[in-house]
């Protein structure tokens, strides 16, 4: 059964004065999939994420979400049509405590403007109470009951790399995007986010696109992926499809094969 | 005797978001709340005015902790929306004929716009670039205060009328008090609850990771411009407090130094809290008051060096600044949760 397209990546060039970070990069995500971005140090993931979440405006091609062109929306809008992502190096309000974090995902959601939020009268708080049920469910989800009242910044690496997944479901977003969500974890730790991701994907319907550096992970769990070098996509398909590329195998992995098959 | 839960245990959200945790801080905030209706009766009248002065402050720096401490602009032009909003709501009394209840929140308003007008430049600018735009409102403001003498009465100043209900007149260090205590009380709840919702939080989110914030659905240059004008709101309101307090308003009273004493009261206090703002409040206006009786004092009892030791005041005021930022430099309110977490357990020490 062939899924509908949900995001589409159409011929999208990136410079950063004479650098070209991507150059005419087209692919498409489908509706409920785990769609991996690959490559090398340097090879343009992030940048790719970054055009999608909109924090980068590329100078030419053109995004598409849910059918709405998204290429010259603020991020803001695009959070509001579904698309959330957690970031490389993490980027919580560390002055604010996990639940507070988690309310700022519900913000899209919130009616109560400053004056009403001020007053703090019957509909602001029945509102606040409502959001909190929503976000305690995904601390439940999520296995984070037990920091929920800590400060952010206060917490270890594993964990708020965790409450930053949280914070991006709170938005209840339909795309999620991941940039390396095992960076810098151990291999429990890595097998927990694994199992969250698979949860969000499977049981929430929510659809993943994930850069990561870690192929076991990358291959066990992708549906399809992309691979990227310099800017340009070398290969695209199932795991295995990539797995046997002879262009992805001798210019990403400098010959051996055996790098894909995981730890 | 009643048996009381050993620990704290809620059951429901509504509970668990309560801003007063306990019956023992319930209490004491409301018999807190009550003595400072008290005060005035027992206290003289220096006493009184000097809390009114305190109030002027705490709504002030609640107002520049808004921008500066939740949503982390600096803004190095606090006294000039004071001035703002004093001119403004004497201005609407005096000619427009309004009551001071209507004038003071139109002041406010107008205070509001002229901060967005000079919030605008966070749109581009971040931190010490951002704060020397606002330094420019600062002396652009002191200019017209000087020169748009039909509002101000430019160097001659002008004066303040009191508010009136009927035939009352607040123009008692009482009257004065009871007025500007109260809308200081209002001033706090309504920080805390903005605090504590959706576009406080966003705020917050702003200062703390402007970038995430905007991934997160925060539009980031309408909250930034949002935090100027309630602060300059709040500074509004002050300003025509300020007015009713002295019944005479100058350009000289909304300097740079009422600026940066609002920015020095809330780094003291502590930076995006509200209880930092009414210690910062109490502290910036207490200090110079006590260091006057003191230095006073010792001059009294050594006469001959007594003009050395008076000019020594305003050296002891920067060296207890400086000492308060190098060893509280999370402010007051910092120090005041440690000493209530050293006090929930006594004696056991955990």
């Amino acid at each position: 059964m062939e899924r509908p397209v949900q995001l589409a990546v159409e011929n999208i060039s990136l410079r950063f004065g004479g650098v070209m970070a991507l150059g005419g990069l087209g692919f498409s995500v489908r509706k409920g999939e785990i769609f991996s971005i690959i490559g090398p140090n340097g090879a343009g993931k992030t940048s790719m994420l970054n055009c999608v979440s909109g924090r980068y405006h590329p100078q030419k091609g053109s995004i598409a979400f849910d059918g709405h062109d998204i290429t010259h929306r603020p991020p803001a809008a695009r959070a509001r049509l579904g698309i959330a992502r957690t970031f490389q190096n993490i980027a919580l309000f560390k002055g604010m405590t996990v639940l507070d974090n988690l309310l700022i995902g519900r913000h899209i959601h919130l009616k109560s403007g400053f004056l009403r939020g001020g007053f703090y009268l019957g509909p602001c708080q029945k509102e606040e109470i409502e959001h909190r049920r929503f976000v305690e469910d995904i601390v439940d989800f999520l296995e984070i009951e037990h920091i929920r009242k800590r400060t952010v910044g206060t917490l270890a690496y594993g964990l708020q790399k965790r409450v930053e997944l949280a914070r991006a479901l709170a938005l209840n977003p339909k795309l999620i995007l991941l940039d390396e969500p095992m960076a810098g974890m151990n291999l429990e730790e890595t097998e927990d986010m694994v199992r969250f991701i698979l949860d969000i994907n499977q049981e929430r319907g929510i659809t993943v696109i994930l850069v990561e550096h870690d192929m076991g992970v990358v291959m066990d769990i992708s549906d399809r992926l992309v691979v990227l070098n310099f800017g340009e996509k070398i290969g695209e398909g199932t795991p295995e499809e990539v797995q046997a590329d002879p262009e992805v195998i001798k210019a990403y992995l400098g010959g051996e094969a055996s790098v894909f098959l995981g730890r | 005797m009643s048996v009381a839960h050993c620990g704290d245990f809620r059951q429901t959200y509504r509970e668990d978001m309560k801003v007063l945790e306990t019956r023992f801080i319930r209490v004491s905030v409301g018999a807190f709340v009550v003595l400072l209706y008290l005060f005035p009766l027992a206290a003289g009248n220096y006493l009184t005015s000097t809390v009114t002065t305190i109030a002027i402050a705490v709504i002030g720096a609640l107002g520049i902790n808004i921008v500066t401490g939740f949503t982390g602009q600096i803004s190095l032009g606090h006294g000039a929306f004071m001035g703002v909003g004093a001119f403004a709501c004497s201005y609407y009394m005096r000619v427009a004929h309004l009551p001071f209840w209507v004038a003071m929140p139109a002041a406010g308003i107008t205070t509001a716009a002229v901060g967005m007008v000079f919030g605008l430049p966070s749109a581009r600018l971040k931190g010490l670039y951002l704060a020397i735009a606002t330094l420019a409102a600062q002396f652009i403001l002191q200019y017209l205060f000087v020169h748009m003498d039909f509002v101000t009465g430019g160097s001659n100043g002008i004066v303040s009328p009191p508010p009136e209900i009927g035939s009352f007149a607040f123009d008692g260090d009482r009257s004065k008090y009871y007025l500007t205590v109260t809308i200081a009380v209002m001033a706090v709840l309504f920080t805390t609850n903005l605090i504590r919702s959706r576009d406080g939080r966003a705020f917050i989110a702003v200062r703390d990771h402007y970038l995430s914030a905007e991934i997160m659905g925060v539009p980031l240059f309408k909250y930034r411009l949002l935090s100027f004008a309630i602060s300059a709101f709040y500074a509004g309101i002050a300003g025509s407090l300020w007015g009713v307090y002295t019944g005479y308003l100058s350009a000289e009273q909304f300097t740079i130094a009422e600026s940066i004493n609002y920015l020095a009261m809330i780094i003291i206090g502590g930076l995006g809290s509200v209880l930092g703002s009414i210690f910062g409040a109490i502290f910036m206006t207490l200090l110079p008051q006590i260091l006057t009786v003191g230095t006073g004092a010792l001059a009294g009892i050594f006469p001959k060096i007594g003009f050395l030791i008076m000019s020594f005041k305003e050296g002891i005021f920067g060296l207890i600044v400086i000492l308060f930022l190098i060893f509280e430099p999370d402010g007051l309110a910092h120090r005041w949760r440690l000493i209530k977490s050293y006090w929930k357990l006594f004696p056991f020490s955990y």
